[in-house]
């Protein structure tokens, strides 16, 4: 009995401690969005009155639709480009020696462990010599090279748990190596890929440091826009812009989640 | 559908792979019959699966030669070689139904709608699945799951069958069973097939021939029969059956054990090393009476005796030779008259059973 006690003592201090963590984690998040409502024209909380205007601040400012427009393409882009070079690349690591998997793979992480401010000053002074500074393209270039890794990462894993020889029996089957691969390895990693998809959409739509160094003029990024806006007129459009920010992220976490489930319910 | 088959013959010649220093294939030639059912049996390590991969095209020796038939097949890719395969792992598709797994070679070959039906049909009538077509993998146990993989690697009537270890997944009745109905299975099929496994019962129950592989090398192929009556070197001699084994001396063609000349009617094989004396505890046969003068002596004092259900192992110690054992069918025929412990017991290897082997095979 008192263990059985004790126990329960023990459990619920590991409820309390797991939710202050989790409350610490996000309240920063969550307190940007009251504040987007509110009518005064400076950041503050708890608002002290409720308004949409800096909502249609955003929606109505041609800067900022421009900035969202670039992220929202950039982001899309990555993704499509990140997404079937990553998931490639872990399958290309998967099947080769453990040797040269493991030294690869060290490779393939440092866009993920360098500090970033020192990729962007690469990136910036590498596209300073090839005319890539401000440009759409530059900048899915170096949000593909960090998103690269994560998606690198997952599929990997997903890889991990798959059983390689229904490959092998595809192709003794009469399939070509492409055809396996595409037939029945990859329906069996999607769920990995689509993960894998998200975090590259993710990266780049947050990505600010590379940005800020690489992207300008017309084809600067919200986060970009963002920052500088915090810095010059600091006002509750930016907390407008976070929440929607919030949103989409929750959107396609949600969307790949529901993914996930349906495909573990087929199993 | 029903028309027969052609099985085909492989030749393997002087096959070499290498991984670093480890030599996978050593030099490998064999030649596998049409039709016929041939094992690959060895120790794990000892390039067994090299060799079925090389067969299978997943991997590429650095030397040699495979024919399918009279087609080289070396730099042929593996979904060129029109060859059926078993995996230990089954590796069935977990997304699809029993019919789409089965139907999948059948589809890639781009057979029509109503071919694929007619066909998985009767690869699963003839794995005795019918009526399983629409259920998932994981809804299988793990006996019928061989069962698809076998129809899937049969359905689109392959010349040759490749099983890499297919039934040791199985608990031992299961697979027992299974053993039974492979064989069956094959020669219904009349395909030539090319097995897999490190169980020496598993081999001897159902193959024509069983090739053994060591250390990348074939170290002899034969008849199971033969080959556990007459191992020609002491590796095959001590990984197939149970078995003693004593140091000899070989001179003018006869083996002597002690100073005294064994009586063998087996030809002792060429080899390096010395020679060894196999004693398989089946072979010997205890007598009551005197040893006939025909026979080699062995008898000793019942040292143990062990009951094992369907036979009794009775471990003798002999005086100079050590201990050495012998085992008698638990019937009343075998029990009759065995001593007991402590007591002396009369032993005798007739030379038809006495094998010597030398200690590395040529």
């Amino acid at each position: 009995m008192e263990q059985i006690g004790k126990r329960k003592i023990d459990g619920m201090w590991l409820t309390v401690v797991g939710i202050a963590v989790l409350f610490f984690l996000i309240l920063p998040t969550l307190i940007v969005i009251p504040m987007s409502f509110s009518g005064a024209s400076f950041l503050e909380f708890p608002p002290t009155s409720l308004s949409l205007r800096w909502y249609a601040a955003y929606f109505n400012s041609p800067e900022w639709m421009s900035a969202t427009q670039t992220s929202l393409i950039v982001a899309v882009m990555t993704t499509v480009i990140a997404t079937p070079l990553g998931s490639l690349c872990a399958y290309g690591l998967h099947c080769s020696t453990p040797r040269i998997r493991n030294s690869v793979q060290a490779l393939v992480i440092i866009p993920i462990v360098v500090p970033v401010i020192l990729i962007a000053v690469g990136v910036f002074s590498l596209y300073a010599k090839l005319g890539l500074n401000y440009t759409l393209t530059g900048l899915v270039i170096a949000h593909t090279a960090i998103a690269l890794p994560f998606v690198i990462v997952t599929v990997m894993s997903g890889l991990k748990n798959y059983d390689f020889d229904q490959e092998l029996a595809a192709r003794s089957l009469g399939a070509s190596r492409a055809m396996a691969l595409w037939t029945i390895t990859v329906p069996q990693v999607k769920f990995s890929i689509q993960t894998g998809a998200f975090l590259a959409f993710i990266t780049s739509l947050d990505e600010v440091v590379i940005s800020m160094l690489i992207s300008g003029g017309d084809n600067a990024t919200i986060t970009r826009r963002m920052f500088n806006s915090l810095r010059d007129q600091l006002d509750p459009t930016i907390a407008a812009i976070s929440t929607c920010l919030i949103i989409v992220s929750i959107t396609v976490l949600i969307g790949v989640q529901l993914i996930g489930r349906r495909k573990n319910i087929d199993k | 559908m029903s028309t027969s088959v052609q099985s085909l013959p492989i030749v393997l010649s002087r096959l070499c792979k290498a991984y670093g220093s480890v030599k996978a294939l050593d030099n490998v030639s064999l030649n596998i019959a049409a039709g016929e059912f041939l094992t690959l049996l060895g120790p794990s390590g000892s390039g067994k699966t090299t060799l079925l991969m090389a067969l299978a095209g997943f991997v590429r020796p650095d030397y040699g030669s495979i024919l399918f038939g009279d087609r080289e097949m070396i730099t042929t890719p593996p979904n060129k070689r029109g060859l059926g395969m078993v995996f230990q792992s089954y590796a069935l598709f977990p997304f699809m139904t029993v019919a789409e797994n089965i139907a999948y070679p059948l589809k890639i070959r781009g057979l029509s709608k109503s071919d694929q039906k007619m066909r998985t049909e009767h690869a699963l009538d003839t794995v005795e699945l019918d009526g399983y077509g629409d259920r998932r993998i994981s809804q299988l146990s793990g006996g019928q799951r061989q069962r698809v993989a076998l129809a899937r690697a049969m359905v689109f009537e392959p010349q040759i069958i490749l099983m890499d270890e297919p039934l040791s997944a199985l608990d031992k009745k299961l697979r027992e069973h299974m053993q039974i109905e492979l064989k069956a299975l094959h020669q219904k099929l009349d395909a030539t097939v090319v097995y897999v496994t490190h169980d020496q019962r598993e081999a001897l129950t159902m193959s024509d021939r069983i090739a053994v592989v060591n250390h990348g090398r074939i170290e002899q192929v034969e008849t199971p029969e033969r080959l556990y009556r007459q191992p020609n070197s002491f590796f095959v001699a001590d990984f197939i059956g149970e078995s003693v084994s004593l140091p000899v001396e070989v001179s003018n063609k006869k083996a002597h054990l002690n100073g005294r000349v064994l009586k063998s009617d087996l030809p002792i094989s060429e080899g390096h090393g010395g020679h060894r004396l196999v004693i398989r505890p089946e072979l010997l046969e205890v007598i009551l009476g005197e040893i006939p003068e025909t026979a080699n002596d062995f008898s000793g004092h019942v040292y143990d005796i062990i009951y094992q259900g369907d036979s009794i192992l009775v471990i003798v110690q002999h005086e100079s030779l050590g201990q050495i054992n012998v085992r008698v069918p638990a019937n009343r025929a075998g029990q009759k008259g065995l001593p007991s412990q402590g007591e002396r017991i009369g032993l005798a290897l007739h030379p038809e059973d006495t094998i010597i082997v030398p200690e590395h095979g040529s």
